[in-house]
């Protein structure tokens, strides 16, 4: 023991000395230790070291005495061997994200071919060739070690100069530190799922909140969604499970101001890099324009954006041009607000740091966030075995549904107060939701205006949507879910006119082409941002395929039509209640999946069935808070420089239902927590359809490893190459997997805890053909 | 004696149900571990853990002459996701008295729903005397509203049934500062008059406690406390010197680990 306490001290100064080393690319820590040989070693070694960030010292775990853990710049096209020699007294592992590699390389134990995990005091030998180049990142992949310090960053330089030039080129890896133990983290989430959360709505709040309505209309809203959150048992404030983080820049505090130096006019490589355990990160560069040319490793067009929204595990490079020679300060403040990380573009060393600007308003979360439950879909899940969902996990729909919801208290949303768009709209003041009241939009109320789609059930739908600008099927699980349509693909990609940036709702699209018989042959994934308040007299119930039972799903009770269909539709007084809110971005009107699958219901009941579900948000709107006009990155503004893959229409769609239990804090996908789950077996070289469904209220950073995967935002070729896919809470989305990678590999959200709770799947890809499926 | 058999075999049957679902629950883990090779390693990822809560801890003063009474009402567990050990004990004392009442509860508890545990195990209590062991099953959880909720249903080893019903609510008044009104009400199948049981309902306990959370897991309160008791069991606490109903200002600390 003696002896630990000694090397714990001496590690001590190591940790700090550390600090004080810029993470600058061409200081890499990690020395080639044999030269320029064919393949090139790296030799590192991870130590439990006690490390001061807050002012007290703390156990953490370094990499060659370096949290971070130091810089790996290797080249693409080389071979390298790297040397993991843990000195710990527990297990290790290292994942080397983003990586295209065999999958006995990949790092993950019990789930990598034939890796078992570094066991203490053992040398691993990892070998495997660069196919690729871009910024990456290395951490553990064994329990809460990556919380502890064990992240660092990867750059492979390209063998082909980049298509964009840079003078000087600098990592910016974020990270959040805690000095409690991240198996306390754990055991605090499992005994009260809030007990880090300080934002709470408290009655304090609640007088604050009255104080300040306008009128009695809208202190009864007030009231009235806090019974609503109450009836849920949910917690609308919240975005972040874990406060108490201190944020990091290359593992430097905002106080130690790490400084990226530039002379005026050069143009300034950022590799951002969000190695958080558990932070979504707002980035901004107040007086500077970035250019993000790299997603997640691979080139994209160059786009300008002033703000950024990153998810853990992702990375963005973005070129910037500071003039002037003043000091910029690049801001990364957490998604619920509780800090920044920050660090200065500068033209010297050792300034300091500029003062923090206030922080944005906290976000809520909203009807819209709620996924809800949007109950077995009946699609294939990929697993050998049929797979039902575990008792606890989803949330009860009773409460969940759209029973109190009455959209009439929505100002702007009935056709009678089309004027104004959906400005002025505020999701989070929407109490009781209630579609049955708007007019125009069930047969109840006849229909007023010109763009409705009244079919007769039985007529192929010649939907003419061109008059609906705006409007967002992308949510609709109901739609284009059946399982006919998962073996059948006839999908057809509506165009769509992206808006860009954070300003929703304003695309405009035509159909490609919408005959198919039914709704089978649309895929409305690409489009966005339904305005109802510009289609009056729009009724869905009637349209074919979707009030209506589809092949092979399973029928649910209609017991969220008959709770719909009892809701007297008696709101109207709640119309301009609500104030004004930027966000509309969550607004569809996605039918909830099964729950209307049935026969067609003429009654308003089944029209609100059809619109019923909670409105899931646009799945690529980000939301950062930002000033209107502001340009914040989408998905959909990722264009692929270069795709490997051939633009081909999945095999099929495998479900990936996003669920958990936010009361008792374990997660898991498809209702079934990694401990309890199959893997999900993909075919070699088959290409899937991922349908990510986040039925939580988390944002999940979902990571594939092995292989890429392309969200399917709309731009076709260019879809991008990702590794990470945020998924918003409530929202759908699909992403495309080309199956190119034999073995074994980890699928995961990557917040730390909730990957660690069950949310985390096996991928297997196999060379023979599957014998038992689903379907 | 017919009851007693009765009873017994009731336990019996429940304790073995009990151990029965943890055998089982035990049994499809392992069973996981053996058929998912992609598991990790032996733990297979489960992450067991615990916690300790005191909701109550504290000293009633009395007011308009009822006696002043120390209390404590507490629970740990101990276990997975969907299957724990569940200890639960409460109990009062009277000053310068032994032990009023105390009971304490060994349960299994089963995740049966997003916020519903199902539990089920013995219940020993010391006091009052004659001591007594019940059967129980229950269920605890969150109601809509956030209310949290403790239903438990007791066979006594006489084949004595009862009831009880916890419910509490935590009002937030500030991020710190929590209000919490909780409400207890026994009731039981028939008379146990050496236990002072009253046949139907035989009281309520009502308090508001006003806590400050320093830390989550120290939280010191203020409060009132209301008890009152019913019927023949009313007659049976002024029988023994006591009151039907008494209000007790009290001080107290929760603490959660």
């Amino acid at each position: 023991m003696v002896e630990v306490t000694l090397s714990r001290r001496k590690m001590l100064a190591a940790g700090i000395a550390a600090l004080s080393a810029p993470a600058l690319p061409g200081s890499a820590l990690a020395q080639p230790a044999v030269g320029r040989a064919m393949p090139r070693e790296f030799n590192l070694a991870i130590e439990h070291v006690s490390l001061n960030i807050t002012g007290r010292s703390r156990p953490a775990i370094a990499v060659n005495r370096s949290v971070p853990a130091p810089v790996l710049r290797f080249r693409e096209g080389e071979e390298v061997i790297i040397n993991v020699a843990n000195r710990l007294r527990e297990e290790t592992s290292i994942h080397w994200h983003g990586l295209i590699l065999p999958s006995s390389q990949d790092g993950v134990p019990g789930i990598s071919d034939g890796f078992q995990g570094i066991a203490a005091g053992q040398t691993h030998q990892y070998r495997f060739p660069l196919v690729q180049s871009g910024t990456y990142w290395y951490h553990s992949h064994s329990g809460t070690q990556e919380q502890a310090g064990l992240y660092g960053p990867l750059v492979i330089d390209p063998v082909r100069p980049d298509p964009y030039g840079y003078d000087r080129d600098y990592i910016i890896q974020l990270s959040d530190w805690t000095d409690e133990n991240p198996h306390r983290v754990i055991q605090n989430l499992k005994r009260d799922a809030g007990y880090y959360n300080y934002n709470k709505r408290t009655a304090a709040s609640l007088a604050n909140e009255l104080a300040r309505a306008p009128n009695a209309q809208a202190r009864e809203a007030i009231i009235r969604d806090r019974l609503m959150w109450g009836d849920m048992r949910m917690d609308p404030t919240d975005i972040e499970d874990v406060t108490g983080y201190t944020f990091l820049v290359n593992g430097r505090t905002p106080e130690q101001n790490f400084t990226a130096v530039y002379r005026p006019g050069e143009t300034v490589r950022l590799r951002f890099i969000n190695s958080g355990a558990m932070s979504h990160f707002d980035v901004r560069i107040p007086g500077l324009e970035m250019t993000v040319v790299q997603a997640h490793g691979n080139n994209v067009q160059p786009v300008a954006v002033d703000e950024f929204r990153i998810a853990p595990a992702e990375t963005f490079d973005v070129l910037v041009r500071p003039a002037g020679g003043r000091q910029f300060q690049i801001l990364a403040e957490s998604m619920g607000r509780q800090g920044f990380a920050s660090a200065s573009l500068a033209t010297q060393n050792g300034l300091p740091m500029m003062p923090l600007p206030p922080h944005r308003e906290r976000p809520l979360l909203t009807m819209a966030d709620m996924g809800g439950n949007y109950g077995p879909k009946g699609l294939d899940r990929g697993t050998l075995r049929p797979e039902t969902d575990r008792p606890g996990q989803i949330a009860p729909m009773e409460s969940m549904d759209m029973g109190g919801m009455d959209h009439s208290g929505m100002s702007g949303m009935g056709s009678s107060s089309a004027q104004g768009g959906m400005q002025g709209m505020d999701h989070s003041n929407m109490p009781g939701m209630n579609h049955g009241n708007m007019p125009g939009m069930n047969q109840g109320a006849p229909a007023r205006g010109t763009g409705g789609a009244r079919q007769a059930p039985a007529r192929p739908p010649a939907m003419d949507h061109s008059n609906m600008p705006g409007m967002d099927h992308s949510n609709m699980p109901g739609m284009g879910r059946s399982s006919s349509l998962a073996r059948d693909p006839g999908f057809r990609f509506a165009v769509a006119d992206l808006p860009v940036g954070s300003v929703p709702g304003a695309g405009l699209f035509r159909l490609a082409q919408a005959s198919q018989g039914s709704m089978q042959g649309m895929d409305h994934s690409n489009m966005l941002g339904m305005d109802h308040s510009s289609t009056p007299g729009m009724d869905h119930s009637s349209m074919p395929g979707m009030g209506r039972p589809q092949g092979g799903q399973q029928p649910r009770p209609q017991r969220q039509q008959g709770r719909q269909g009892q809701q007297p539709a008696q709101r109207r007084d709640q119309r301009g209640a609500a104030p004004a809110a930027p966000d509309h971005s969550a607004m569809g009107h996605g039918a909830p999946g099964t729950g209307q699958v049935g026969q067609v219901d003429t009654s308003a009941a089944s029209a609100h069935a059809g619109h019923g579900g909670m409105a899931p948000p646009d799945p690529f709107a980000v939301n950062t808070g930002a000033p209107p006009g502001t340009r914040v990155l989408t998905y959909r503004m990722l264009r692929a420089l270069s795709n490997p893959y051939p633009v081909r229409e999945p095999n099929r769609i495998i479900e990936v239902r996003l669920t958990g239990n936010m009361d008792r804090y374990f997660w898991a996908i498809n209702g079934n927590r990694f401990s309890e789950a199959q893997p999900i077996v993909l075919n070699l070289g088959e290409r899937v359809r991922m349908r990510f469904i986040n039925e939580t209220m988390m944002s999940h950073p979902m990571h594939l490893h092995g292989v890429w995967m392309q969200p399917q935002v709309g731009n076709g070729a260019q879809n991008p190459l990702l590794h990470t896919i945020s998924v918003k809470p409530g929202s759908t989305l699909d992403v495309d997997v080309e199956a190119d990678a034999e073995g074994g590999w980890a699928f995961h959200c990557h917040m730390l805890f909730h990957m660690e709770t069950g949310m985390m799947r096996k991928v297997e890809i196999r060379r023979q053909p599957r014998v038992a499926s689903n379907g | 004696m017919r009851l007693t058999t009765k009873a017994a075999a009731l336990l019996t049957t429940l304790l073995g149900f009990t151990l029965a679902g943890g055998a089982s629950a035990q049994q499809a883990a392992s069973q996981n571990a053996v058929h998912d090779p992609g598991a990790h390693g032996a733990s297979s990822h489960e992450v067991y853990f615990g916690a300790v809560l005191f909701e109550k801890l504290e000293w009633g003063v009395g007011l308009n002459g009822a006696p002043n009474i120390a209390r404590w009402d507490g629970q740990a567990w101990y276990g997975t996701d969907y299957d724990k050990v569940w200890i639960k004990t409460q109990g009062e004392l009277e000053r310068g008295r032994r032990a009023e009442n105390a009971e304490i509860q060994l349960l299994y508890s089963r995740l049966i729903g997003y916020f519903w545990d199902f539990q089920a195990g013995v219940r020993y209590d010391p006091r009052p005397r004659p001591d007594r062991t019940y059967g129980v099953i229950g269920i605890q959880g969150l109601a809509p509203g956030l209310f949290e909720v403790d239903l438990q249903g007791f066979v006594s080893e006489r084949g004595d049934l009862s009831a009880r019903l916890e419910l509490s609510y935590d009002v937030y008044v500030t991020q710190r500062l929590v209000l919490q009104p909780n409400l207890e009400v026994n009731v039981a199948a028939q008379r146990v008059p050496e236990l002072g049981i009253n046949s139907g309902f035989n009281d309520i306990e009502a308090g508001f406690r006003l806590r400050y959370e320093f830390t989550r897991e120290v939280a010191p309160y203020v409060g009132v406390n209301y008890t009152r008791r019913f019927g023949e069991a009313a007659k049976y606490a002024r029988a023994e010197g006591g009151k039907a109903e008494g209000i007790e200002f009290v001080t107290g600390i929760r603490l959660f680990f």
